[in-house]
Parts: structure tokens; C-alpha cells; sequence
């Protein structure tokens, strides 16, 4: 019976692992277009497109999986994997919905899931080294820099909502939130996301991967799958940072009717999320290298401590 | 304590502690013999890696996700860029190893003899009993800011001046140093040093 | 689970760690193989810390304070690897030797 309902609850992260990323792709594809006046994908499956992403991966499967003559095979071959699987991982602590609605409870959730993602990292820096490749090499550099960067003000905004709930347990954090959480925290929440921003490397934080300047960066050198493993695993992280975002900061699953449609009202809040990080890449010009490094350590991280202190001022006053 | 666990009935979770230990230390025996660089990083994130799986099976699960977020997330990325910055070359390299390795051999097989022969000795009836799980985060958190915080202020301190002295240490405009730029610059520009690939 | 297995492992890692420590001549190797060592010390703490019950978390609140203190370690050890490729072009900790008294001319 336990067995059961644990194989359950793996098979439904699984399918949410692969759903939702597509989805990401598929209204990037289409958000992005109507954006710039264009219609985006209209042929693949009919209707508007839908089926255009699976076509994308039966193309990818197709292509010829090349390794560079120079490269070092296996750390190469693997770097993609340690790149997506971290991802995966991370969706099974999320809560999606009341009651347990939730891969598995853990008691340091929000630990696990920053030190799981802060894993995923290494994949771009093995892919970056391991290609024989100067952009590649500089890419990967560019990454570790930006990761270093970020990883900091990603933590302490953590932390505060961790402070203001008085659990490291994401459904106990929703189960503590209140509504007026959302003023008090939001500059939290700003940092949270912007630093979650960088560290997948999105616009305007794509330094590492500017593909004008340094061709693709650590993914310079691949094809095929493995490639395309990387390109999910951008998806899976804008996934699983804006559906963090939406549990620290917003709530999660609270709203009205929470009881029966807790679980919409978190995809609704991670769907508004993911369209925001889709229009930062059409609004935004690309930062440089050393204007990226300058934003975090001189506007996020000061603006990450004051939260912290003002967490801390009004857990104080109101205990 | 004592009596009724013998070594020859194994629990389930001594099985998966001896094969994760099998495995952390065979990347360790890696991390330390291989000629690339850069897999000895990698092999350094697949031991500390089995360790945070063995603090989770000695249940003390906080100190597992620090060691996972501290560790793979940034010690091993910090060695990473070093390797990246100090040129690390695919394949292997004739600098790994220095002229001592027999020595070393010996005076590591001689520590390893000694101290395994004395905790063995030492500790071979001991039982951990792992029903009730020993290091939530919440009773650590208690522990930490209850009777520790002394020490933990005093690690603050450390922690900042460690800060200090990396930014001192790999600052690119102290007077005595060669211009980065290669180049006869302007007077002046100092203190606006390109920050390419960032600093820490 | 019996205290011996993870006493014992920790004492190999450690070894292994020294090993490391004496036998390499790449700085940052040396680094990584200080990093073993103090893993395994974060080891044997938290499994006396789990054997003894210890209600204070001795020995988990000092492997937090290790695991802090190796990041630090790394980070001061790191700066001073890059300064000292930048300056000399080598991290090979057996050629770093400007500062050895002098071998007598005989």
C-alpha cells in the first residue's frame, strides 16, 4: 500500500517533469513571437503549433551525437545528465497542492532543494571544460563566476522566508503563510527571482551562454540529445524556480477554494512567474560579464541582507 | 549498548553504508591518484557526495544538505574555476604528483594500519541505535543558537576576515603589481580593473 | 548500525586524504586532498555525535562549523594559488622554494 502510494507520487513528479518544461518551451515559442509581432510556430499538430516542441525532439533524437576529436569523452557524455537529473530531483520536495499534495515531506526541504539545485551547476562546468573548446571554456568560467555570484543572495532570501515561517519544510512554510507575507517579503521575492534568473542563466543574465559573442558557451560543442537534454534543462529550471518563488513568496497553493483547487492555483502562480522570466528575455539586452557580477554583489546582496533584517525586526516585534 | 548485534547478520542499512563507503572511498583513492585534474575534482564531488548520503543514513539529515549545498555547491565549484584558471589540460598531466609518492604510500598505509587497528579495537561492541532519528533541523538550530552561539559568532568573525583576505589577496591594483593589461596605460586607471570572468 | 563502520571509514578516508596531501605536487590537488581529510573528521563527529546522543549536538553543530570552515579554507587557499600562477606561472608546490636557505656550495 505505502510502496503504492510512493510509486504514485514518483510517477506523477516524473510526468510533471516532463510536461510542464514543454509547456515553458512552447509558450516561450509562442509569448515571444507575439510579442516581437510575429506568430510563432503555426504548422506541427494543427492547431496553432502545439505539437511543435515534440517535433523539435524527434528531430534532436535524430541528429548524429558527435564528440569533439579533443574532448574528454566521458565527462563530455555525462555533463548533460548532471545538468538535467538535479532538476528532477528538486520537483519531488515542491508541494503542489493541500493535504500532501507533495513528492515527499522532508524536514530540511528548503536546504535540499538550494543544495540539490546548486548541483545541477556542474553539468555546464563539465560541459564547459570538457569540450576542447576556448568558448566553451569561457562559458563555463563565465558560469561558475555568475553561479558563486547568486548563490548568495538566492540563500539568504531563503532564509528569510525560512525565518518568517520558522520552518526549513516547504509545505510547513505554506502552511504557516498568511497573506500580508507577500508586502513583507517582497523584496525578497524580487531578489529570489532575479538571483533564480541568473543562476539558470536566462535573459538578461546569458552572458555565460551569449551566443553573439562566445557562440554558445559551454554548449558550444553539442548536438543531438545531449543537447537537447540541456535545452530541458533550462526549461525544468525555469519550472522549478518559479514554482519556488510561488511557494516562499506567494503562497503556493493558498487562495480561494484552496481546498479543491489548491493545485491550480499554484500552476496559475508558476504559469504568471514563467511568462514574467519570458518577457525579461524579450524586453532585455544582454548584461555583461562584469556588470552581472557588479548587480549582485552590489544591489542584490545588500538588498537580500536588509530583508533579512527587517524579516527579523518584524518576527521580533510581533512574537 | 552492546551484545545481540553481531557482524555477521548485517542490517539493511549497514549494507548500504558499506557499499556507499565502498564507493566514497574509491573516489577518494581516485580523487588522490588520478594524473587529470579535472577528474580528481569530479571524483571529489562523487565522495563528499556518498558522505552526504551516509550522514542521511546516520540520520543526521541537516548537516547532509549543508554538506551538499557548502560542498558540491561551492567548494567544488571554487576548485573548478581554479583548475579553469590555473589552465588545467585535458588528459593527463606530468605535474600531478611529486617526487614523494613512495613516502607518502607509507606514512598514509602506516596511519591507516595504526588508526583502523585502534578504532576497531576500541569501538567494536559500540551500537548506534538509529530508531529515533538524532539531528533534525529544528533540534540543531536549537543546539546552534542556544549553547554554541559563542562559537558560532567567533566563526562570523573568521568567515569575514576570510573575505577580507581572499578580496586582499586577488585585488589586480596593488601599486607593486605588473599591469594585467600588459600594455603602457594610462595613468589613473587603476581601481577600475576589468572584472572579466569576476572576481570573488 | 555497528559504531566501527563508519569509525573505520572515516579513518581510511582520512589516510587516503594524507596520502593525498603528501603526494601532491599540484596545489589545488593538495587542496582538494585537505578537503578529504576534513570530510573525514566531519564523518567520525557526526557518527560519535549520533552513537553518544549527545543532547548539545556537539558534534554535528562542530561538523557545520568544519563544513563552514573548509569553505573558507578553500576560498583564502584558492586566492593564493591564483596570485602565485599569476606571478610565477606554476602551482607545483615543490618548485615554490625562493624563500629555502640556500643549498651549501661544496
Amino acid at each position: 500500500m505505502e510502496l503504492l502510494d510512493v510509486a504514485a507520487r514518483l510517477v506523477a513528479v516524473l510526468l510533471a517533469f516532463l510536461v510542464l518544461p514543454l509547456l515553458v518551451g512552447q509558450g516561450e515559442h509562442k509569448v515571444m513571437a507575439h510579442m516581437q509581432g510575429r506568430v510563432g510556430p503555426m504548422h506541427a499538430g494543427g492547431f496553432h503549433g502545439w505539437a511543435q516542441l515534440v517535433a523539435d525532439g524527434v528531430k534532436f533524437a535524430q541528429k548524429e551525437d558527435i564528440v569533439p576529436a579533443g574532448a574528454d569523452r566521458r565527462v563530455f557524455q555525462i555533463a548533460p545528465a548532471v545538468a538535467l537529473i538535479p532538476y528532477l530531483i528538486v520537483l519531488i520536495a515542491i508541494p503542489f497542492g493541500p493535504d500532501g499534495m507533495v513528492g515527499q515531506v522532508l524536514d530540511a526541504g528548503i536546504l535540499f532543494v538550494l543544495a540539490v539545485l546548486g548541483v545541477g551547476v556542474l553539468g555546464s562546468l563539465m560541459a564547459g571544460w570538457a569540450s576542447a573548446n576556448k568558448y566553451s571554456l569561457l562559458g563555463g568560467m563565465r558560469t561558475a563566476a555568475q553561479l558563486m555570484a547568486y548563490e548568495l543572495p538566492l540563500l539568504l532570501t531563503a532564509a528569510s522566508v525560512a525565518m518568517a515561517a520558522g520552518t526549513l519544510s516547504l509545505p510547513g512554510i505554506l502552511a504557516e503563510f498568511e497573506w500580508w507575507w507577500v508586502p513583507w517579503q517582497l523584496t525578497g521575492a524580487f531578489v529570489f527571482f532575479t538571483a533564480g534568473l541568473a543562476e539558470l542563466q536566462r535573459p538578461p543574465f546569458d552572458a555565460p551562454i551569449a551566443n553573439e559573442e562566445i557562440v554558445f558557451g559551454a554548449y558550444t560543442e553539442y548536438s543531438g540529445l545531449r543537447f537537447a537534454f540541456f535545452l530541458l534543462a533550462e526549461y525544468a529550471g525555469i519550472v522549478v524556480i518559479c514554482a519556488l518563488t510561488a511557494v516562499l513568496f506567494l503562497g503556493g497553493w493558498h487562495g480561494p477554494a484552496a481546498d479543491s483547487l489548491g493545485w491550480l492555483w499554484m500552476l496559475l502562480k508558476t504559469a504568471v512567474l514563467a511568462f514574467l522570466v519570458i518577457w525579461a528575455r524579450v524586453a532585455w539586452p544582454r548584461l555583461r560579464a562584469d556588470q552581472i557580477q557588479r548587480f549582485a554583489w552590489t544591489v542584490l546582496v545588500p538588498l537580500a541582507l536588509a530583508q533579512v533584517a527587517l524579516t527579523g525586526v518584524v518576527r521580533v516585534v510581533i512574537a | 549498548m552492546s551484545g545481540g548485534n553481531g557482524y555477521l547478520s548485517p542490517s539493511g542499512q549497514e549494507i548500504v553504508f558499506v557499499l556507499t563507503g565502498l564507493v566514497v572511498l574509491g573516489a577518494a583513492v581516485l580523487c588522490v591518484t588520478t594524473k587529470q585534474l579535472v577528474h580528481a575534482a569530479l571524483w571529489l564531488v562523487v565522495a563528499l557526495g556518498g558522505l552526504a548520503v551516509q550522514y542521511l543514513l546516520l540520520t543526521a539529515e541537516f548537516v547532509a544538505w549543508v554538506q551538499v549545498l557548502i560542498y558540491l555547491g561551492s567548494v567544488v565549484v571554487l576548485l573548478l574555476f581554479g583548475l579553469m584558471l590555473t589552465k588545467a589540460p585535458i588528459g593527463p598531466s606530468a605535474e600531478a604528483d611529486s617526487g614523494n609518492r613512495p613516502v607518502a604510500l607509507v606514512v598514509a598505509l602506516a596511519a591507516a594500519g595504526t588508526l583502523v587497528t585502534l578504532v576497531a579495537d576500541a569501538f567494536r561492541t559500540a551500537w548506534i541505535d538509529l530508531d529515533t532519528p538524532h539531528g533534525e533541523s529544528g533540534p540543531i538550530g536549537d543546539s546552534l543558537f542556544r549553547v554554541w552561539v559563542l562559537p558560532f559568532e567567533a566563526l562570523s568573525v573568521l568567515l569575514l576576515a576570510a573575505l577580507v583576505g581572499a578580496i586582499v589577496l586577488s585585488r589586480k591594483d596593488t601599486p607593486d603589481a605588473p599591469d594585467p593589461a600588459g600594455t603602457p596605460g594610462t595613468t589613473g586607471t587603476t581601481g577600475t580593473g576589468p572584472a572579466k570572468g569576476g572576481g570573488r | 548500525m555497528h559504531l566501527v563502520y563508519p569509525a573505520v571509514l572515516s579513518a581510511l578516508l582520512f589516510c587516503v586524504g594524507l596520502y593525498g596531501v603528501l603526494a601532491r605536487r599540484n596545489a589545488i590537488l593538495v587542496l582538494m586532498a585537505v578537503e578529504l581529510m576534513l570530510a573525514a573528521v566531519g564523518l567520525n563527529l557526526v557518527a560519535f555525535d549520533v552513537w553518544l546522543r549527545d543532547v548539545t549536538h556537539a558534534g554535528q553543530v562542530l561538523t557545520l562549523f568544519l563544513i563552514a570552515l573548509a569553505a573558507a579554507e578553500i576560498g583564502i587557499g584558492l586566492a593564493i594559488v591564483l596570485l602565485v600562477h599569476r606571478r610565477r606561472g606554476t602551482v607545483a608546490v615543490d618548485r615554490l622554494t625562493e624563500l629555502r636557505e640556500k643549498k651549501p656550495v661544496t
